[in-house]
Parts: structure tokens; C-alpha cells; sequence
């Protein structure tokens, strides 16, 4: 079958790519752009590690098929932080401790760094529930929360 | 090496992790992020049957698909001679392994690997799988440990006579070994018990869960040279079980390690490799193979479903007299559970004058066991410690106080064998005790446990390389994968020697081919024996460059100091820093690297307490951690945040353990829940945070005082949340998990059982 053409844009770049129909965004994000970054751990969005924000919308990569970019604005965890600065998650994960592996930790930034976008100040129910779509299995999500409520203090200007 | 109390400066502090950066920013590789060109994509069929005979297998179709490069069975993998290759805290035997990786005459599990295909995408390689012919006779089969210790259970492999058994069966069965230990005279020791307990558990079958789903990119070589990228928690494992299943040279197979996405034990030992190193030789190409999420849970190593019986005596006074365990292991499609380790382990913390402690070895038709966690240790410790709960509420005693009149100290026999030095076991029971967790008052419906737990942890081989940069900083070289922040502790034990900071030290973890052996990351071994490989290593440096700066100032090596990251001229002011040393280095005697390669012992045993509470929904059987405190002897917590890391990701798997994971099986064998959505782990609404309390009784056989601390926290929770539901509600669950339909059937038929008074 005809492979589709697909114009979109990635970390604020225009990016076009051929894709199967059939082909996932994470897989294109990841065999075809080489951003690879975004993970696989399960494949039927139950994971979170390939978390990414599609027009401000949090979504797995997985669950979605690549034709469904054209035209979108999508970010990946190469788009978040600067070269010269991390953004606040990025750096309070680090200061925190809130990574072992670091496999899960793509995911989670993405996924932290939604939930601060539209909502400043959440509580520590809400973190829990907003990242409940991301599986860890070294921390046991303690640091993680923690670095979460910190970098949200950060971004306010507030010492944590 | 020996433990020396010193003032510190770098080991108990907290930095950056040295590869944090990487890992917040999506640099970092893990095994699926490599490609190489031209590379194919491999793909594995695997046995839709728990049990069955293979009749034909025809690949013909598979082969003349276009697009197809290699078609592999287990014709083309010849048995290996007979061997064990020791992986941590497993042993792998090889020709089970040839067995495992692919099938022969019988497939012994849902998930058993037939055949594998490589192929120009991965999804011609999956259309490929389909078009395979494989004609099977299929066999009753049997999962359940219990029914498969039956005389009449189907039998997995007619040449299995049961180790560890006088004489020698004469007739094969499941039950592969059995081990015993034993010490004093329990029925003698039970007669001076005012009150015995006897109670039998069972755990299903659960699994590691790392997020990272196996991957490997393989090359080989028209020259018989290969490499191959994956993640693992040891690459010279990994080679040498590659080289042992493709009959190659050492020197020959260059395994090169990528991040590792959690391990948990599981990624000890190969499912892959071997197949697209078979691939690569064939088609002559690179071959990629990833699993998915799917293939991991019905096909690499879970974690052994257990059945149990504790029997256990002691005295008005709270002095346990006697203990009897029986422990009967799933093994997997073939032997080598880690019932050893439950056996060995499961009254450890505490000195018993009589002991008696079975474990059977079984085969059951599930997928290989493999290394979790704690391997064993947290299903001994359920039985166990909950007994001993249900004892020192028939004593009236405090759970705690029950624990410490018989806790092991210094000097006390373990059950296993040696006698204990220094043991953190009494320190965490008081600090649980007096921990202001343990005086808050509970509501209606919510209960406190509270359970201990052991590990023994390993040494083993570990080497290090510290090479001294003209700049001053250091490179320094080791070979154990970092799992979750061993680069930072490495190095900043390595500045500690050096008295520079930890920033200045860079880790590497590099291939089989630049380091001398390495055993794995596992038994939570690498702070400590690396970390004496590093230290001694360091400290080979610093001899050195003593020497040079003695060199350079023509005065006696004996004059020469080291302090604060320079040697210091003890008889006089002059002193060289590392860079103005090293900066000399080739006009007094060349480039500096200190090198130390060992095989450590005397890894000192971690113990833990755990408090537990949590709320129990009576309408829906659902439990709530409400707040959990882990209380752990880390003999020394060089980075206190990833000590504590270890300690709160390990209660929260023992969390889902006891709450919801579980391998549920359909009535033709077939797993079931071979998904995230259904093998349900802890996610973080599920959770409050965990409180880690680190205790440190030094450890007499490292130079900072360390301990492992990886594997110790999963022990206790399965009965520490067995112990609080019993708090909370009045009944004593005994049968993992305690999901909610379980809790609530229990509920209501404790109801029933008042009610008919």
C-alpha cells in the first residue's frame, strides 16, 4: 500500500515524513525521526513512557496512528528545556532524585510538564492522579511527586 | 578491605547523579534506541500452548516471503555441552537455556519460543511468523505448584529425578530438588512451647516489571567477530552465555552496554541475544529484536507463585522455641527456583534454637523463573512474620517487642550456616517502635501491621579503572550497569579517597572488551564490591602519584601525604595538586591509572522493619495505604536519596504484590493478563509517600561501612499488609493477592462464620 505524506510540525519545526497507515506516532517519532527519547514500554497505553502534548493535549505516541499529526503541533522530550537550561522539572527531577532507571523519566517530564502548563499550583492528589497514566517501577513515585510539587513552587517563583 | 570511622566528605552527601542529565532529556540510549545501517528486524514465534508436543515445524513459506533474510528453529541451535554459568543469584543451566531460548520437541509454557525470523521491517517479520506451519500435540498441563507435586500430575520432562532426595527416586516428577536446613531438635522445641501456630500461604506467580521491554541490536561478522548492543544488568553475563550458546570464543563477542530500563533481577540472563546473534550470522545483516509488552510477561523470567506452611512455638515469655517450614516453589518450565533462598532466609532475623526448613524446586508449565528482587526472600518472610503476628497477639505482646526478644545480634548462627558480625536487626525495631508512625491512633476500618525482613547480599567480581586526566578530573572505568544510581555512589567513593569533589569524578560503564570480568548488577553487590574495587583502585592511584610528586621533588615516597586532592610534602609547605601532577606525568614515568580487579566477600546482611497502616473498604473490598515506614540498615548510605529510593521502590512492589499482581492463567494455560491494563502494578494514585528511615550498623568489610540496600525493602510487605489488614478487620487473608473480590469474599465469610456463631 501507498505510503501517506505527512506535513507537521515537532519541537516548533516543520518535519514532513512518509508513513504506513497503519504506523504509530511513537513509531515514526522514533524509526523515522530518530527522537528517540519517547519510549516503549507497553504499546497499548497503559505505560506512559511515550508521552507527548499534541496541541496541548497530553497523549500517548503509541495509541496514536502518525497520519493523525498532520497539521498538529507536537512535542516530544527533546522540545522540553533549552540547550543552555533545563525546564524546572527537568532540573528539580535531577535535584530531587526522582529517577533510577530513567526510562520511565521522558514520559513523566512530559507528562509534569502538561500538568503545570494548566495548572499552576496542583496539589499533591492532583499530581498523583495526573501521572497516574505513568508507570514506574524503581521509585515507587515518592520523588517524583516530590519534584513535581518543587518544580511547581520554582515556576512560581516560591522557594520549594 | 576493613571499615575505619573517619570524617567524610563527599560519601553521605547528595549530588547530581552523573547521568541524570541524559536521562531528563531523552539523550540517554537504552537498548531499542540503537540502529545501525542496514539493519533487519527480528521477530519470534512463540507456542500458543501451555504444554504440547512439536510434530513438524515448516518454514518454507516463512523463507520465500519477500522481504525475509533468516528463519532460525531450534534445529539450528545445537544443545550446548551440559554447564552452569553463575549469573548473581541465579545459576543458568545451560542446556535448559538452549531449551528455553528455543523449543525443541516440546514447548513447555504459553510464550515458548519456536522459531525467529529477520526480515527488512518489522512488520514483514511479524507477517512472516505467520506463515510458519507448526503441527502440535497438545499435552495436559499443570501450573498450580501443589497439583504438580501429585503423582498423577502431568509430567514436564521424563528425565527429572528429584535432587536432594536418599535414595534417588526411581520414577521422574515435577519436583526437582529438595533442600533442607535444619539445626536443634524442633519437636523437642515445640514440646517447650506454651503455644504453637501452624498455618499455610500461597502467592501467584508475579513479575519484575521493568518498564524497558527486552531489546538487542546483534552484528556478526563474515570473520566470526560479533557485537552486540543491549541492556542488561551484567554484559560479560550476557557474553558469556552468548558464547556458550553459539559455541564462539570470549574474545570474539564484544557486548556493549546500553541504560538499563529496570531489571529487578530479570535482566540477568538472555531471551534475545542469542537468537539475533543466530540472525545476523545468518542473513548476514545487523538484526534488531525488541519485545513487547506482551512477550515479556508471558515469556521472561516471573517470579516463582508459592505454596507454604509455617509452624512455629514459643513461650509465655515471648522466647520462640521452634520453627517448621515447608516451602514449595513454581520453578518455571524447567529447575532453578529461588526456593533456596526462602528456605535460607525466611527466619533470619531472629535466633531460634530449633529450626527445620524445606524447600521443593517444582516445574510447573509457566515460562523459566528468573531472579526478582530479594529473589525467594519475600515469600518466606509472608509466612513467617505473619505467624508471628498471629503469635504475639495470642501472647499479648507488641508485635515490635515480640520481634526483638528474639531478634539475631552479633555472634547469633544464621539458619544458613555462618555467624553473624555487626546486624542492624534490634537498631531498626527500636527505631520503628519509638517512630512517632507508631503511636498514631488509627479510625474504624484501618489497621497497622508491622514485618521484618532479611537479605544477605553478595560480593563478587568487580574491577576499576580510575585514569587521571592532565586537568585533574577523573575517568573513572567500571563494568557494572547502573540500575539506579551506582555511578554516582562509584564515584563519589572515588573522590572521597581522592578529596576532590564528586563532580570531578566521570563514571563509565564500558564493554566486555575494556574491563576484566564483572560479575552482574544483582544481590545488591555494586556498592558494595565495586565500590572496594573503586576505592582500591583510587587508592592505587594516589600511591602513584605520591610516587610521582616524590619524584618531582626528590624527596623519599615516605614523605609524601595525600589530602584534600593533592600531595602534600609532610616534613615541609609544598604540596602538587592531581593536575599539576598529572600534567608531568609523561616526563616521570608516564600516564597515571590505578587499577584494582576483585572478588569481594564478607557483604554484610541487610535487616529491615516495615509499619504499614491502611484502611479497608468493607463495600468493596479495596485497600488503601494509608501511610508506610520503612526502617533499614544500610551500613552506610554514601547517597542518601537513591538509598532512599531503594528502599521506597521496593515497599512499593511489595505494595502491588500483595494488593494486585498476580499471573492469572485460563483453563488451557494461556496467561491471561498479558498487559499493563490486567497485570496491574502500583501507579501513583494508588500510593501516599513512603517514608525511609536509614539506619547504619556499619559494615566491617567495606571501607565506608556499606551494606546493599536494593533488595532488602521488598521483604516485609507482603506480611506487613497481611499483618494490617488482620488489624483493621479482624481476618487473616492468607492467599496473594489480596485484590479486592478476595477481600471481599473473605469479609463477608468471616461475617457468615459470626452470624452461625
Amino acid at each position: 500500500m501507498a505510503k501517506s505524506h505527512v506535513s507537521t510540525t515537532v519541537n516548533g519545526d516543520p518535519v514532513e515524513f512518509l508513513c504506513d497507515t497503519a504506523e504509530t506516532m511513537l513509531d515514526v517519532l522514533r524509526n523515522t525521526m530518530g527522537l528517540t527519547g519517547t519510549k516503549e514500554g507497553c504499546g497499548t497505553g497503559d505505560c506512559g513512557a511515550c508521552s507527548i502534548i499534541v496541541d496541548g493535549r497530553l497523549v500517548c505516541g503509541c495509541l496514536m496512528l502518525a497520519v493523525e499529526a498532520t497539521g498538529k503541533q507536537v512535542t516530544t522530550i527533546e522540545g522540553i528545556g533549552a540547550p543552555d537550561r533545563l525546564h524546572p522539572v527537568q532540573q528539580a527531577f535531577l535535584e530531587d532524585a526522582a529517577l533510577q532507571c530513567g526510562f520511565c523519566t521522558p514520559g513523566f517530564i512530559v507528562a509534569a510538564k502538561a500538568l503545570l502548563d494548566r495548572n499552576p499550583d496542583p496539589s499533591e492528589t492532583e499530581i498523583r492522579y495526573w501521572l497516574a497514566g505513568n508507570l514506574c517501577r524503581c521509585t515507587g513515585y515518592d520523588k517524583i511527586v516530590r519534584a513535581v510539587q518543587h518544580a511547581a513552587a520554582e515556576m512560581k517563583g516560591q522557594p520549594a | 578491605m576493613t571499615y575505619e570511622p573517619k570524617s567524610l566528605k563527599v560519601v553521605g552527601t547528595r549530588p547530581v547523579r552523573h547521568d541524570g542529565p541524559d536521562k531528563v532529556t531523552g539523550r540517554a540510549n537504552y537498548a531499542s534506541d540503537f540502529t545501525l545501517p542496514g539493519m533487519l528486524w527480528g521477530s519470534i514465534l512463540r507456542s500458543p500452548h501451555a504444554h504440547a508436543k512439536v510434530i513438524s515445524i515448516n518454514t518454507d513459506k516463512a523463507r520465500a516471503h519477500p522481504g525475509v533474510k533468516a528463519v532460525i528453529t531450534g534445529a539450528d541451535l545445537p544443545l550446548p555441552p551440559p554447564g552452569v554459568t553463575q549469573a548473581g543469584e541465579s545459576a543458568i543451566n545451560t542446556q535448559h537455556l538452549a531449551k528455553n531460548l528455543l523449543a525443541r520437541d516440546k514447548v513447555f509454557y504459553d510464550g515458548h519460543p519456536v522459531a525467529a525470523v529477520a526480515a527488512i521491517s518489522e512488520a514483514i517479520a511479524r507477517e512472516a511468523l505467520g506463515l510458519i506451519e507448526i503441527e502440535y500435540e497438545v499435552l495436559p498441563h499443570v501450573i498450580d505448584v501443589d497439583e504438580a507435586m501429585k503423582a498423577d500430575a502431568p509430567l514436564l520432562h521424563d528425565d527429572l529425578f528429584t535432587e536432594g532426595v536418599e535414595p534417588r527416586p526411581e520414577t521422574p516428577s515435577n519436583i526437582a530438588k529438595r533442600i533442607v536446613v535444619s539445626k536443634g531438635d524442633i519437636e523437642k522445641g515445640f514440646a517447650e512451647a506454651d503455644i504453637v501456630i501452624e498455618r499455610t500461604y500461597t502467592t501467584k506467580a508475579v513479575h519484575q516489571g521493568y518498564i524497558e521491554p527486552q531489546g538487542c541490536v546483534a552484528n556478526y561478522a563474515e570473520d566470526g567477530q560479533a557485537m552486540v548492543w543491549c541492556s542488561s544488568q551484567g554484559q560479560f553475563v550476557i557474553r558469556d552465555l552468548c558464547i556458550t550458546m553459539l559455541g564462539m570464543e570470549a574474545s570474539s563477542l564484544k557486548v556493549i552496554p546500553a541504560e538499563i530500563g529496570g531489571g529487578f533481577g530479570g535482566k540477568t540472563t538472555v531471551y534475545l541475544e542469542p537468537l539475533a546473534l543466530m540472525l545476523s550470522k545468518a542473513s548476514g545483516r545487523p538484526v534488531k529484536m525488541t519485545m513487547s509488552r506482551g512477550e515479556v510477561l508471558r515469556a521472561t523470567g516471573p517470579h516463582s507463585g508459592s505454596s507454604m506452611t509455617a509452624r512455629i512455638g514459643a513461650m509465655k515469655d515471648g522466647t520462640i522455641t521452634s520453627a517448621e517450614v515447608v516451602i514449595k516453589f513454581q520453578a518455571g518450565a524447567f529447575p532453578g527456583s529461588p526456593v533456596g533462598a526462602a528456605v535460607m532466609f525466611c527466619s533470619a532475623p531472629y535466633d531460634i534454637p530449633n529450626l527445620s526448613i524445606t524447600g521443593y524446586d517444582v516445574v510447573v508449565n509457566i515460562a523459566k523463573v528468573h531472579a526478582y528482587r530479594a529473589p525467594g526472600a519475600p515469600n518466606g518472610a509472608f509466612a513467617f512474620e505473619t505467624v508471628l503476628d498471629e503469635l504475639a497477639h495470642e501472647l499479648k505482646m507488641d508485635p515490635i517487642d515480640f520481634r526483638a526478644k528474639n531478634s539475631a545480634v552479633e555472634g547469633s548462627k544464621s539458619p544458613y550456616g555462618p555467624t553473624y558480625g555487626p546486624l542492624g536487626g534490634i537498631e531498626c525495631l527500636s527505631s520503628a517502635k519509638n517512630h512517632p508512625h507508631y503511636k498514631v491512633n488509627l479510625g474504624p476500618n484501618q489497621g497497622r501491621g508491622v514485618a521484618s525482613g532479611f537479605w544477605i547480599n553478595i560480593g563478587g567480581q568487580s574491577a576499576a579503572t580510575v585514569v587521571v586526566n592532565r586537568d585533574g578530573t577523573i575517568s573513572l572505568v567500571e563494568g557494572c550497569p547502573d540500575i539506579g544510581g551506582s555511578r554516582a555512589s562509584l564515584a563519589m567513593m572515588c573522590a572521597e579517597v581522592l578529596g576532590i569533589a564528586a563532580e570531578k569524578v566521570r563514571p563509565s560503564i564500558v564493554d566486555t572488551t575494556a574491563i576484566a570480568f564483572n560479575d552482574v548488577t544483582g544481590g545488591s553487590r555494586v556498592t558494595f564490591a565495586t565500590g572496594i574495587a573503586v576505592v582500591q583502585a583510587t587508592e592505587d592511584a594516589v600511591r602513584q602519584m605520591r610516587e610521582r610528586a616524590a619524584k618531582m621533588w626528590d624527596i623519599d615516597v615516605d614523605q609524601v601525604g595525600w589530602r584534600d586532592g593533592a600531595a602534600q610534602e609532610m616534613n615541609g609547605n609544598r604540596s602538587l595538586t592531581i593536575s599539576q601532577i598529572a600534567q608531568k606525568a609523561a616526563k616521570t614515568g608516564g600516564q597515571i591509572m590505578g587499577h584494582a580487579s576483585i572478588n569481594a566477600s564478607g557483604a554484610g546482611p541487610s535487616l529491615t522493619t516495615h509499619l504499614c497502616d491502611l484502611e479497608v473498604d468493607r463495600e468493596t473490598g479495596k485497600i488503601t495505604i494509608l501511610r508506610y515506614t520503612a526502617f533499614q540498615d544500610a551500613g552506610k548510605a554514601v547517597h542518601p536519596s537513591y538509598v532512599e529510593g531503594q528502599m521506597q521502590g521496593g515497599v512499593v512492589q511489595g505494595i502491588g504484590w500483595a494488593l494486585n499482581e498476580e499471573y492469572i492463567h485460563d483453563e488451557n494455560g494461556r496467561l491471561e493478563n498479558a498487559g499493563f491494563l490486567d497485570y496491574r502494578m502500583p501507579v501513583a494514585s494508588d500510593l501516599p509517600m513512603i517514608d525511609a528511615v536509614i539506619i547504619e550498623v556499619p559494615n566491617p568489610n567495606h571501607p565506608f561501612g556499606v551494606r546493599g540496600v536494593g533488595e532488602a525493602p521488598i521483604v516485609p510487605p507482603l506480611a506487613a499488609i497481611a499483618n494490617a489488614i488482620y488489624d483493621a478487620t479482624g481476618v487473616r487473608m492468607r492467599d496473594l493477592p489480596f485484590s479486592p473480590p478476595k477481600v471481599l469474599a473473605a469479609l463477608e465469610a468471616a461475617e457468615k462464620a459470626k452470624a452461625n456463631g
